[in-house]
Protein backbone atom coordinates (compact mmCIF):
# COMPACT_ATOMS: atom_id res chain seq x y z
CA UNK A 1 0.00 0.00 0.00
CA UNK A 2 2.96 2.28 0.44
CA UNK A 3 4.26 2.21 -2.97
CA UNK A 4 0.37 2.53 -4.27
CA UNK A 5 0.88 6.14 -2.08
CA UNK A 6 4.55 6.89 -3.52
CA UNK A 7 3.34 6.02 -7.04
CA UNK A 8 0.58 8.52 -6.51
CA UNK A 9 2.69 11.10 -5.60
CA UNK A 10 5.12 10.37 -8.33
CA UNK A 11 2.85 10.48 -10.68
CA UNK A 12 1.64 14.12 -9.05
CA UNK A 13 5.56 15.36 -8.91
CA UNK A 14 5.77 14.65 -12.73
CA UNK A 15 2.18 15.82 -13.83
CA UNK A 16 3.14 19.35 -12.74
CA UNK A 17 5.91 21.11 -14.93
CA UNK A 18 7.56 22.38 -11.29
CA UNK A 19 9.70 18.79 -11.30
CA UNK A 20 10.38 18.26 -14.44
CA UNK A 21 12.24 21.73 -14.24
CA UNK A 22 13.91 21.26 -10.93
CA UNK A 23 15.35 17.85 -12.68
CA UNK A 24 16.34 19.87 -15.56
CA UNK A 25 18.03 22.43 -13.84
CA UNK A 26 19.95 20.07 -11.57
CA UNK A 27 21.05 18.09 -14.25
CA UNK A 28 22.42 20.54 -15.81
CA UNK A 29 24.44 22.35 -13.05
CA UNK A 30 25.90 18.99 -12.24
CA UNK A 31 26.80 18.25 -15.67
CA UNK A 32 28.53 21.42 -15.78
CA UNK A 33 30.79 20.92 -12.40
CA UNK A 34 30.89 17.45 -13.75
CA UNK A 35 32.28 19.06 -17.12
CA UNK A 36 34.49 21.92 -15.01
CA UNK A 37 36.21 19.27 -12.65
CA UNK A 38 37.78 17.46 -15.63
CA UNK A 39 38.70 20.31 -16.89
CA UNK A 40 40.11 21.47 -13.93
CA UNK A 41 41.69 18.20 -13.66
CA UNK A 42 44.10 18.33 -15.83
CA UNK A 43 45.29 21.84 -15.12
CA UNK A 44 45.47 21.10 -11.27
CA UNK A 45 47.52 17.92 -11.65
CA UNK A 46 50.10 19.43 -14.47
CA UNK A 47 51.18 21.70 -11.65
CA UNK A 48 51.05 19.30 -9.18
CA UNK A 49 54.87 17.82 -9.33
CA UNK A 50 55.30 15.82 -6.10
CA UNK A 51 53.25 12.47 -6.06
CA UNK A 52 51.72 13.36 -2.37
CA UNK A 53 49.84 16.08 -4.00
CA UNK A 54 48.21 14.38 -6.97
CA UNK A 55 44.68 12.70 -6.19
CA UNK A 56 42.66 10.52 -8.63
CA UNK A 57 40.18 12.09 -10.97
CA UNK A 58 37.58 10.14 -8.96
CA UNK A 59 38.17 11.76 -5.90
CA UNK A 60 38.80 15.36 -7.54
CA UNK A 61 35.62 15.16 -9.65
CA UNK A 62 33.35 13.23 -7.74
CA UNK A 63 34.21 16.22 -4.51
CA UNK A 64 33.40 18.82 -6.84
CA UNK A 65 30.41 17.14 -8.14
CA UNK A 66 28.88 15.74 -4.98
CA UNK A 67 29.92 18.82 -2.59
CA UNK A 68 28.17 21.01 -4.94
CA UNK A 69 25.40 18.13 -5.29
CA UNK A 70 24.38 18.30 -1.61
CA UNK A 71 24.00 22.17 -1.33
CA UNK A 72 22.12 22.43 -4.14
CA UNK A 73 19.36 19.99 -2.88
CA UNK A 74 19.42 22.30 0.00
CA UNK A 75 17.24 24.21 -2.64
CA UNK A 76 16.01 21.51 -4.31
CA UNK A 77 14.35 19.63 -1.72
CA UNK A 78 11.85 22.55 0.35
CA UNK A 79 10.65 23.26 -3.54
CA UNK A 80 9.31 19.84 -3.83
CA UNK A 81 8.37 18.70 -0.42
CA UNK A 82 6.29 21.89 0.23
CA UNK A 83 3.62 20.35 -1.52
CA UNK A 84 3.27 17.10 -0.49
CA UNK A 85 0.55 17.55 2.57
CA UNK A 86 0.11 21.41 2.46
CA UNK A 87 -1.18 21.61 -1.14
CA UNK A 88 -3.25 18.32 -0.15
CA UNK A 89 -4.95 20.09 3.35
CA UNK A 90 -5.27 23.61 0.71
CA UNK A 91 -7.30 21.61 -2.06
CA UNK A 92 -9.15 19.81 1.14
CA UNK A 93 -8.00 16.51 -1.21
CA UNK A 94 -6.73 14.84 2.20
CA UNK A 95 -10.25 12.55 2.88
CA UNK A 96 -9.61 10.88 -0.14
CA UNK A 97 -6.46 9.67 1.49
CA UNK A 98 -7.68 9.43 4.85
CA UNK A 99 -10.89 7.58 3.58
CA UNK A 100 -8.82 5.01 1.94
CA UNK A 101 -8.03 1.58 3.86
CA UNK A 102 -4.59 3.38 4.61
CA UNK A 103 -3.20 3.78 7.87
CA UNK A 104 -1.85 7.34 9.14
CA UNK A 105 1.66 5.87 9.31
CA UNK A 106 1.74 4.27 5.37
CA UNK A 107 0.22 7.60 4.05
CA UNK A 108 3.55 9.27 5.54
CA UNK A 109 5.73 7.16 4.83
CA UNK A 110 4.47 6.10 0.83
CA UNK A 111 4.78 10.19 0.56
CA UNK A 112 8.17 9.92 1.88
CA UNK A 113 9.31 7.21 -0.51
CA UNK A 114 7.59 9.14 -3.61
CA UNK A 115 9.89 11.88 -3.00
CA UNK A 116 12.65 9.92 -2.17
CA UNK A 117 12.48 8.04 -5.20
CA UNK A 118 12.27 11.12 -7.08
CA UNK A 119 15.28 12.53 -5.78
CA UNK A 120 17.03 9.26 -6.30
CA UNK A 121 16.43 10.06 -9.95
CA UNK A 122 19.08 12.66 -9.31
CA UNK A 123 21.53 10.84 -7.53
CA UNK A 124 21.85 7.32 -10.08
CA UNK A 125 22.47 10.37 -12.70
CA UNK A 126 25.42 11.86 -10.44
CA UNK A 127 26.29 8.24 -10.13
CA UNK A 128 26.40 7.07 -13.70
CA UNK A 129 27.86 10.38 -14.56
CA UNK A 130 31.32 10.16 -12.80
CA UNK A 131 31.32 6.52 -13.75
CA UNK A 132 31.50 7.40 -17.06
CA UNK A 133 35.08 8.85 -16.34
CA UNK A 134 36.00 4.80 -16.09
CA UNK A 135 35.91 4.58 -20.00
CA UNK A 136 39.43 6.38 -19.83
CA UNK A 137 40.49 6.25 -16.12
CA UNK A 138 40.68 3.45 -13.45
CA UNK A 139 38.11 4.59 -11.57
CA UNK A 140 37.24 3.86 -7.78
CA UNK A 141 33.71 2.83 -7.80
CA UNK A 142 33.67 2.71 -4.21
CA UNK A 143 34.60 6.24 -3.59
CA UNK A 144 31.19 6.77 -5.91
CA UNK A 145 29.14 4.25 -4.13
CA UNK A 146 29.72 5.41 -0.49
CA UNK A 147 29.21 9.43 -1.83
CA UNK A 148 25.98 7.72 -3.30
CA UNK A 149 24.57 6.46 -0.33
CA UNK A 150 25.53 9.84 1.76
CA UNK A 151 23.76 11.95 -0.93
CA UNK A 152 20.64 9.67 -0.98
CA UNK A 153 20.89 9.54 2.42
CA UNK A 154 21.36 13.02 3.04
CA UNK A 155 18.44 14.06 0.71
CA UNK A 156 16.05 11.60 2.42
CA UNK A 157 16.88 13.55 5.65
CA UNK A 158 15.64 16.62 3.73
CA UNK A 159 12.63 15.15 2.44
CA UNK A 160 11.59 13.99 5.77
CA UNK A 161 11.73 17.54 7.47
CA UNK A 162 9.87 18.91 4.35
CA UNK A 163 7.35 16.56 5.15
CA UNK A 164 7.04 17.65 8.34
CA UNK A 165 7.31 21.55 7.89
CA UNK A 166 4.81 20.58 4.88
CA UNK A 167 2.30 18.77 7.17
CA UNK A 168 2.08 21.41 9.69
CA UNK A 169 1.09 24.61 7.29
CA UNK A 170 -1.49 24.53 4.48
CA UNK A 171 0.64 27.32 2.39
CA UNK A 172 3.23 25.80 0.25
CA UNK A 173 4.92 28.36 0.59
CA UNK A 174 5.34 28.95 3.93
CA UNK A 175 6.43 25.26 4.01
CA UNK A 176 9.33 25.62 1.85
CA UNK A 177 10.44 28.39 3.41
CA UNK A 178 10.45 26.99 6.92
CA UNK A 179 11.97 23.86 5.64
CA UNK A 180 14.68 26.17 3.72
CA UNK A 181 15.46 27.78 6.64
CA UNK A 182 15.54 24.58 9.05
CA UNK A 183 17.96 22.64 6.62
CA UNK A 184 20.02 25.90 5.87
CA UNK A 185 20.79 26.12 9.92
CA UNK A 186 21.09 22.15 9.90
CA UNK A 187 23.83 22.27 7.60
CA UNK A 188 26.03 25.22 8.68
CA UNK A 189 25.51 24.28 12.42
CA UNK A 190 28.98 23.01 12.59
CA UNK A 191 30.47 26.15 10.82
CA UNK A 192 28.83 28.43 14.07
CA UNK A 193 30.59 25.96 16.42
CA UNK A 194 33.78 26.11 14.22
CA UNK A 195 36.38 26.86 17.22
CA UNK A 196 34.74 24.06 19.21
CA UNK A 197 34.44 20.70 17.17
CA UNK A 198 33.55 18.68 19.78
CA UNK A 199 30.67 20.92 20.86
CA UNK A 200 27.23 18.59 21.15
CA UNK A 201 25.12 20.50 18.83
CA UNK A 202 27.69 20.56 16.34
CA UNK A 203 27.22 17.06 16.02
CA UNK A 204 23.63 17.84 14.99
CA UNK A 205 25.19 19.22 11.75
CA UNK A 206 24.14 17.73 8.71
CA UNK A 207 26.93 18.55 6.53
CA UNK A 208 29.05 17.02 9.47
CA UNK A 209 27.76 13.81 9.32
CA UNK A 210 28.05 13.99 5.61
CA UNK A 211 31.57 14.57 5.82
CA UNK A 212 32.59 10.95 6.01
CA UNK A 213 30.31 9.40 2.86
CA UNK A 214 32.11 12.71 0.96
CA UNK A 215 35.60 11.31 1.79
CA UNK A 216 34.55 7.58 0.47
CA UNK A 217 33.92 6.04 4.34
CA UNK A 218 30.37 4.66 5.27
CA UNK A 219 30.63 4.95 8.75
CA UNK A 220 27.56 3.02 10.76
CA UNK A 221 27.48 5.68 13.36
CA UNK A 222 26.92 8.64 10.17
CA UNK A 223 23.85 6.40 8.75
CA UNK A 224 22.67 5.68 12.37
CA UNK A 225 22.40 9.51 12.81
CA UNK A 226 20.72 9.79 9.07
CA UNK A 227 18.09 6.84 10.20
CA UNK A 228 16.99 8.50 13.62
CA UNK A 229 16.71 12.18 11.94
CA UNK A 230 13.97 10.75 8.85
CA UNK A 231 12.34 8.43 11.79
CA UNK A 232 12.06 11.44 14.41
CA UNK A 233 10.36 13.92 11.47
CA UNK A 234 8.29 11.05 9.49
CA UNK A 235 6.57 10.23 13.75
CA UNK A 236 6.01 13.93 13.99
CA UNK A 237 4.26 14.09 10.81
CA UNK A 238 2.18 11.21 11.59
CA UNK A 239 1.61 13.15 14.76
CA UNK A 240 0.17 15.80 13.17
CA UNK A 241 -1.61 14.30 10.63
CA UNK A 242 -3.37 12.24 13.46
CA UNK A 243 -3.90 15.67 14.74
CA UNK A 244 -6.62 16.89 12.17
CA UNK A 245 -8.29 13.31 12.49
CA UNK A 246 -8.72 13.90 16.09
CA UNK A 247 -8.98 17.41 16.47
CA UNK A 248 -10.78 17.88 12.83
CA UNK B 1 -24.87 -11.06 14.53
CA UNK B 2 -27.12 -8.86 13.13
CA UNK B 3 -26.85 -7.93 9.28
CA UNK B 4 -26.28 -4.16 9.60
CA UNK B 5 -24.11 -2.68 7.45
CA UNK B 6 -23.41 0.62 9.11
CA UNK B 7 -24.03 1.23 13.15
CA UNK B 8 -23.09 4.31 15.09
CA UNK B 9 -23.80 3.81 18.06
CA UNK B 10 -23.89 7.50 20.41
CA UNK B 11 -21.94 9.43 18.52
CA UNK B 12 -21.10 13.01 20.03
CA UNK B 13 -18.63 15.43 18.86
CA UNK B 14 -17.49 18.44 20.74
CA UNK B 15 -15.86 21.09 19.14
CA UNK B 16 -14.29 23.55 21.52
CA UNK B 17 -16.52 22.61 24.64
CA UNK B 18 -19.83 23.01 21.65
CA UNK B 19 -21.50 20.26 20.51
CA UNK B 20 -21.76 19.95 17.06
CA UNK B 21 -23.01 16.33 16.84
CA UNK B 22 -24.57 14.72 19.96
CA UNK B 23 -25.25 11.35 20.86
CA UNK B 24 -26.53 10.19 17.05
CA UNK B 25 -27.40 7.01 16.64
CA UNK B 26 -28.85 5.22 13.62
CA UNK B 27 -28.51 1.69 11.92
CA UNK B 28 -28.77 0.94 8.13
CA UNK B 29 -29.15 -2.47 6.56
CA UNK B 30 -28.30 -3.72 3.16
CA UNK B 31 -29.93 -2.59 0.31
CA UNK B 32 -31.22 1.02 2.01
CA UNK B 33 -30.94 4.62 1.25
CA UNK B 34 -30.86 6.37 3.97
CA UNK B 35 -31.26 10.84 3.24
CA UNK B 36 -29.54 12.74 5.41
CA UNK B 37 -31.06 16.12 6.36
CA UNK B 38 -30.83 19.13 8.04
CA UNK B 39 -30.15 22.77 7.14
CA UNK B 40 -26.80 24.29 6.73
CA UNK B 41 -24.39 23.94 9.97
CA UNK B 42 -26.31 21.13 11.47
CA UNK B 43 -24.11 19.02 11.87
CA UNK B 44 -24.48 16.37 8.90
CA UNK B 45 -21.07 16.23 7.15
CA UNK B 46 -19.35 16.29 10.93
CA UNK B 47 -21.48 12.98 11.17
CA UNK B 48 -20.36 11.92 7.37
CA UNK B 49 -16.78 12.35 8.73
CA UNK B 50 -16.37 10.44 11.56
CA UNK B 51 -18.84 7.58 9.91
CA UNK B 52 -15.94 7.30 6.93
CA UNK B 53 -13.14 7.61 9.84
CA UNK B 54 -12.34 10.76 9.08
CA UNK B 55 -12.79 12.71 12.28
CA UNK B 56 -12.88 10.53 15.62
CA UNK B 57 -15.78 10.73 17.64
CA UNK B 58 -15.42 12.68 20.85
CA UNK B 59 -17.66 9.57 22.05
CA UNK B 60 -19.86 6.81 20.64
CA UNK B 61 -18.38 4.45 17.93
CA UNK B 62 -18.86 3.22 14.38
CA UNK B 63 -19.27 -0.40 12.97
CA UNK B 64 -19.07 -1.32 9.41
CA UNK B 65 -20.58 -4.37 8.49
CA UNK B 66 -19.77 -5.30 12.32
CA UNK B 67 -16.14 -3.99 12.30
CA UNK B 68 -15.12 -0.97 14.39
CA UNK B 69 -13.95 2.13 12.84
CA UNK B 70 -12.21 3.08 16.04
CA UNK B 71 -10.10 -0.81 16.46
CA UNK B 72 -9.73 -1.94 12.86
CA UNK B 73 -9.79 1.15 10.71
CA UNK B 74 -8.22 -0.04 7.72
CA UNK B 75 -10.95 -3.14 7.30
CA UNK B 76 -14.08 -0.96 8.07
CA UNK B 77 -12.39 2.15 5.38
CA UNK B 78 -11.72 -0.04 2.79
CA UNK B 79 -15.72 -1.47 3.05
CA UNK B 80 -16.48 2.76 2.72
CA UNK B 81 -16.55 4.30 -0.80
CA UNK B 82 -16.79 8.94 0.04
CA UNK B 83 -17.22 12.07 -1.59
CA UNK B 84 -16.85 14.92 1.36
CA UNK B 85 -18.54 18.08 0.75
CA UNK B 86 -15.47 19.44 -0.87
CA UNK B 87 -14.62 16.81 -3.85
CA UNK B 88 -11.21 15.50 -3.14
CA UNK B 89 -9.78 15.51 -6.99
CA UNK B 90 -6.29 15.86 -8.29
CA UNK B 91 -6.70 17.72 -10.41
CA UNK B 92 -3.68 17.74 -12.15
CA UNK B 93 -4.32 14.32 -13.66
CA UNK B 94 -6.61 12.97 -15.92
CA UNK B 95 -9.66 11.65 -15.41
CA UNK B 96 -8.02 7.67 -16.09
CA UNK B 97 -5.18 8.79 -13.87
CA UNK B 98 -7.00 10.09 -11.07
CA UNK B 99 -9.56 6.56 -10.81
CA UNK B 100 -6.88 3.99 -10.81
CA UNK B 101 -5.30 5.41 -8.31
CA UNK B 102 -8.57 5.32 -6.73
CA UNK B 103 -9.08 1.99 -7.56
CA UNK B 104 -5.17 0.69 -6.48
CA UNK B 105 -5.52 2.63 -3.04
CA UNK B 106 -8.63 1.12 -2.11
CA UNK B 107 -7.26 -2.39 -2.96
CA UNK B 108 -8.62 -3.34 -5.94
CA UNK B 109 -6.35 -6.13 -7.07
CA UNK B 110 -4.16 -5.45 -9.78
CA UNK B 111 -5.72 -7.42 -12.88
CA UNK B 112 -9.38 -5.78 -12.03
CA UNK B 113 -8.04 -2.06 -11.95
CA UNK B 114 -9.02 -1.49 -15.59
CA UNK B 115 -12.50 -3.01 -15.53
CA UNK B 116 -13.14 -1.28 -12.00
CA UNK B 117 -12.48 1.97 -13.75
CA UNK B 118 -14.04 1.47 -16.82
CA UNK B 119 -17.22 0.38 -14.82
CA UNK B 120 -17.12 3.41 -12.73
CA UNK B 121 -16.89 5.72 -15.79
CA UNK B 122 -19.51 4.03 -17.60
CA UNK B 123 -21.25 4.43 -14.18
CA UNK B 124 -21.18 8.09 -14.36
CA UNK B 125 -21.76 8.79 -17.56
CA UNK B 126 -17.69 9.83 -18.17
CA UNK B 127 -16.72 7.67 -20.74
CA UNK B 128 -15.58 10.14 -23.38
CA UNK B 129 -13.66 12.20 -21.11
CA UNK B 130 -11.31 9.63 -19.75
CA UNK B 131 -7.90 11.56 -20.97
CA UNK B 132 -8.94 15.29 -19.89
CA UNK B 133 -7.38 16.55 -16.80
CA UNK B 134 -9.66 17.02 -14.39
CA UNK B 135 -8.89 20.77 -13.80
CA UNK B 136 -10.57 21.16 -17.55
CA UNK B 137 -13.92 19.47 -16.39
CA UNK B 138 -16.88 21.56 -16.21
CA UNK B 139 -18.32 21.38 -12.00
CA UNK B 140 -20.82 18.83 -13.11
CA UNK B 141 -18.55 16.09 -14.31
CA UNK B 142 -16.14 17.09 -11.79
CA UNK B 143 -19.33 15.71 -9.57
CA UNK B 144 -19.52 13.02 -11.79
CA UNK B 145 -15.81 11.86 -10.69
CA UNK B 146 -16.05 12.64 -7.25
CA UNK B 147 -18.97 9.92 -7.43
CA UNK B 148 -16.95 7.73 -9.87
CA UNK B 149 -14.03 7.54 -7.02
CA UNK B 150 -16.46 6.51 -4.50
CA UNK B 151 -17.74 3.57 -5.92
CA UNK B 152 -14.76 2.50 -8.12
CA UNK B 153 -14.17 -0.57 -5.41
CA UNK B 154 -17.73 -1.33 -5.22
CA UNK B 155 -18.10 -0.57 -1.82
CA UNK B 156 -21.00 -2.04 0.82
CA UNK B 157 -21.25 1.66 2.02
CA UNK B 158 -21.51 4.52 -0.18
CA UNK B 159 -21.40 7.83 1.25
CA UNK B 160 -22.53 11.12 -0.31
CA UNK B 161 -22.03 14.57 0.79
CA UNK B 162 -24.03 16.43 -0.84
CA UNK B 163 -23.71 14.43 -4.69
CA UNK B 164 -25.70 16.55 -6.42
CA UNK B 165 -24.72 20.41 -5.84
CA UNK B 166 -23.95 22.04 -8.77
CA UNK B 167 -25.23 19.01 -11.43
CA UNK B 168 -27.47 20.46 -14.14
CA UNK B 169 -31.15 18.92 -14.25
CA UNK B 170 -30.47 16.26 -16.46
CA UNK B 171 -27.01 15.26 -14.81
CA UNK B 172 -29.21 15.19 -10.92
CA UNK B 173 -31.22 12.59 -12.55
CA UNK B 174 -28.54 9.85 -13.67
CA UNK B 175 -26.98 10.42 -10.46
CA UNK B 176 -29.95 10.14 -8.15
CA UNK B 177 -31.23 7.03 -10.85
CA UNK B 178 -26.98 6.00 -10.16
CA UNK B 179 -27.47 6.17 -6.33
CA UNK B 180 -30.84 4.42 -6.28
CA UNK B 181 -28.91 1.36 -8.55
CA UNK B 182 -26.07 1.19 -5.85
CA UNK B 183 -28.63 1.48 -2.94
CA UNK B 184 -30.13 -1.47 -4.14
CA UNK B 185 -27.39 -4.01 -3.30
CA UNK B 186 -25.53 -1.56 -0.95
CA UNK B 187 -25.97 1.00 1.53
CA UNK B 188 -26.51 4.64 0.61
CA UNK B 189 -26.22 7.63 2.42
CA UNK B 190 -26.54 10.88 1.32
CA UNK B 191 -26.96 14.28 2.72
CA UNK B 192 -28.78 17.24 1.29
CA UNK B 193 -30.96 19.81 1.84
CA UNK B 194 -33.32 19.13 -1.04
CA UNK B 195 -36.39 17.51 0.06
CA UNK B 196 -37.70 16.11 -2.87
CA UNK B 197 -34.51 14.79 -3.68
CA UNK B 198 -34.96 12.48 -0.35
CA UNK B 199 -38.27 11.57 -1.36
CA UNK B 200 -37.09 10.83 -4.71
CA UNK B 201 -34.36 7.89 -3.78
CA UNK B 202 -33.92 7.54 0.01
CA UNK B 203 -35.99 4.79 1.63
CA UNK B 204 -35.23 6.10 5.36
CA UNK B 205 -34.77 9.67 6.32
CA UNK B 206 -32.94 11.45 9.22
CA UNK B 207 -33.52 15.02 10.16
CA UNK B 208 -30.49 16.63 12.38
CA UNK B 209 -30.61 20.09 14.01
CA UNK B 210 -28.22 21.39 16.05
CA UNK B 211 -26.56 18.40 16.04
CA UNK B 212 -29.68 16.07 17.09
CA UNK B 213 -31.08 13.79 15.30
CA UNK B 214 -35.05 15.17 15.60
CA UNK B 215 -36.19 12.25 13.07
CA UNK B 216 -35.26 9.18 12.26
CA UNK B 217 -37.68 6.83 9.98
CA UNK B 218 -39.03 5.46 6.54
CA UNK B 219 -39.80 7.94 3.99
CA UNK B 220 -43.57 7.16 4.03
CA UNK B 221 -44.48 9.01 6.92
CA UNK B 222 -41.97 12.11 5.80
CA UNK B 223 -44.05 12.11 2.58
CA UNK B 224 -47.47 12.70 4.77
CA UNK B 225 -45.90 14.97 6.92
CA UNK B 226 -45.50 16.83 3.46
CA UNK B 227 -48.28 16.14 1.55
CA UNK B 228 -50.14 16.37 4.45
CA UNK B 229 -53.68 16.96 5.21
CA UNK B 230 -54.10 20.60 3.56
CA UNK B 231 -55.70 21.79 0.20
CA UNK B 232 -54.82 24.92 -1.25
CA UNK B 233 -57.52 26.44 -3.40
CA UNK B 234 -57.14 30.01 -5.74
CA UNK B 235 -60.81 31.51 -6.48
CA UNK B 236 -61.17 34.79 -7.99
CA UNK B 237 -64.02 35.19 -5.42
CA UNK B 238 -63.59 32.91 -2.19
CA UNK B 239 -66.37 32.80 -0.38
CA UNK B 240 -66.53 33.28 3.74
CA UNK B 241 -64.54 30.42 5.69
CA UNK B 242 -67.57 29.61 7.45
CA UNK B 243 -68.98 28.67 3.92
CA UNK B 244 -65.61 25.79 2.77
CA UNK B 245 -66.52 24.92 7.00
CA UNK B 246 -69.50 23.05 5.83
CA UNK B 247 -68.05 20.81 3.39
CA UNK B 248 -67.93 17.54 4.76
CA UNK B 249 -64.59 16.51 6.26
CA UNK B 250 -62.82 20.02 6.17
CA UNK B 251 -61.96 20.84 9.78
CA UNK B 252 -59.95 24.58 9.06
CA UNK B 253 -60.44 27.41 5.80
CA UNK B 254 -57.52 30.13 6.68
CA UNK B 255 -56.84 32.55 4.04
CA UNK B 256 -53.63 32.97 2.59
CA UNK B 257 -54.12 36.13 0.47
CA UNK B 258 -57.04 37.67 -1.38
CA UNK B 259 -57.41 34.90 -3.72
CA UNK B 260 -56.09 31.86 -1.90
CA UNK B 261 -57.28 29.43 0.83
CA UNK B 262 -55.74 26.72 2.44
CA UNK B 263 -58.17 24.04 3.79
CA UNK B 264 -57.24 21.64 6.58
CA UNK B 265 -59.49 18.12 6.27
CA UNK B 266 -59.53 15.52 8.20
CA UNK B 267 -57.09 12.20 8.02
CA UNK B 268 -58.89 10.07 5.47
CA UNK B 269 -61.60 12.28 4.53
CA UNK B 270 -61.16 13.88 0.34
CA UNK B 271 -62.74 16.93 0.16
CA UNK B 272 -61.70 18.22 -2.98
CA UNK B 273 -64.02 16.74 -5.19
CA UNK B 274 -66.87 18.04 -3.08
CA UNK B 275 -65.32 21.53 -2.78
CA UNK B 276 -64.98 21.95 -6.56
CA UNK B 277 -68.79 20.80 -6.86
CA UNK B 278 -69.56 24.24 -4.15
CA UNK B 279 -67.23 26.19 -5.97
CA UNK B 280 -69.27 25.59 -9.64
CA UNK B 281 -72.51 25.70 -8.11
CA UNK B 282 -72.34 28.88 -6.11
CA UNK B 283 -69.47 30.38 -8.60
CA UNK B 284 -66.56 30.95 -6.68
CA UNK B 285 -64.72 31.41 -9.74
CA UNK B 286 -62.45 28.19 -8.51
CA UNK B 287 -59.43 28.16 -11.09
CA UNK B 288 -56.47 26.34 -8.97
CA UNK B 289 -56.49 23.38 -6.36
CA UNK B 290 -54.33 21.29 -4.98
CA UNK B 291 -52.49 19.72 -2.23
CA UNK B 292 -50.43 22.36 0.01
CA UNK B 293 -47.01 21.37 -0.44
CA UNK B 294 -45.12 22.11 2.95
CA UNK B 295 -41.73 23.61 2.44
CA UNK B 296 -38.73 21.95 4.38
CA UNK B 297 -38.97 24.76 6.90
CA UNK B 298 -42.29 24.02 7.58
CA UNK B 299 -41.59 19.71 8.18
CA UNK B 300 -38.45 20.52 9.54
CA UNK B 301 -40.23 23.31 12.09
CA UNK B 302 -43.06 21.02 12.24
CA UNK B 303 -40.70 17.93 13.29
CA UNK B 304 -38.51 19.52 15.30
CA UNK B 305 -41.61 20.80 17.32
CA UNK B 306 -43.47 17.58 17.79
CA UNK B 307 -40.12 16.00 18.92
CA UNK B 308 -39.58 18.64 21.84
CA UNK B 309 -43.45 18.19 22.39
CA UNK B 310 -42.55 14.24 22.87
CA UNK B 311 -39.84 14.46 24.92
Amino acid sequence: MIINVARKELKSMFASPMGWVILALLMFSFGTYYLNGVNDYFAVMSGAMRPAERTGVTQFVGQNVYGFASFMVLFAVPLLSMRLVSEERRSQTLPFLFSAPLSLTEIVLGKFLGLVAFLSILVVYIGVMLSTLNIWADIDFGFIVANSIGLLLMVASFSALGLYFSSITQQPVVAAILTFIALFALMFLDRFFAGDPSNTLASLSLTRHFQSFAGGLIDTADIAYFALFIASFLTLTVRRLDADRLRG
Amino acid sequence: MNDFTVEAIGLTRLYGGREAVSNVSFNLSKGQVLGFLGPNGAGKSTTMKMLTGNLAPSNGSVKICGIDMMENPKEAKALIGYLPEMRPLYKELTVDEYLTIAARLHRVSGAHIKKAVELAKERCGLGHMSKRLIENLSNGYQQRVGIAQAIIHNPMVVILDEPTVGLDPIQIRDIRALIREVGSERSVIISTHILPEVEMVCDHVQIIDKGKLVFNGAIDVLKKQRIGNKLLIAMNKPPKAAELLKIAGVEEAESVSDQLVRVRFADGATPAEAIVQAAVAKGWGLYQIGPDQTSLEDVFVQLTYQEQEAA
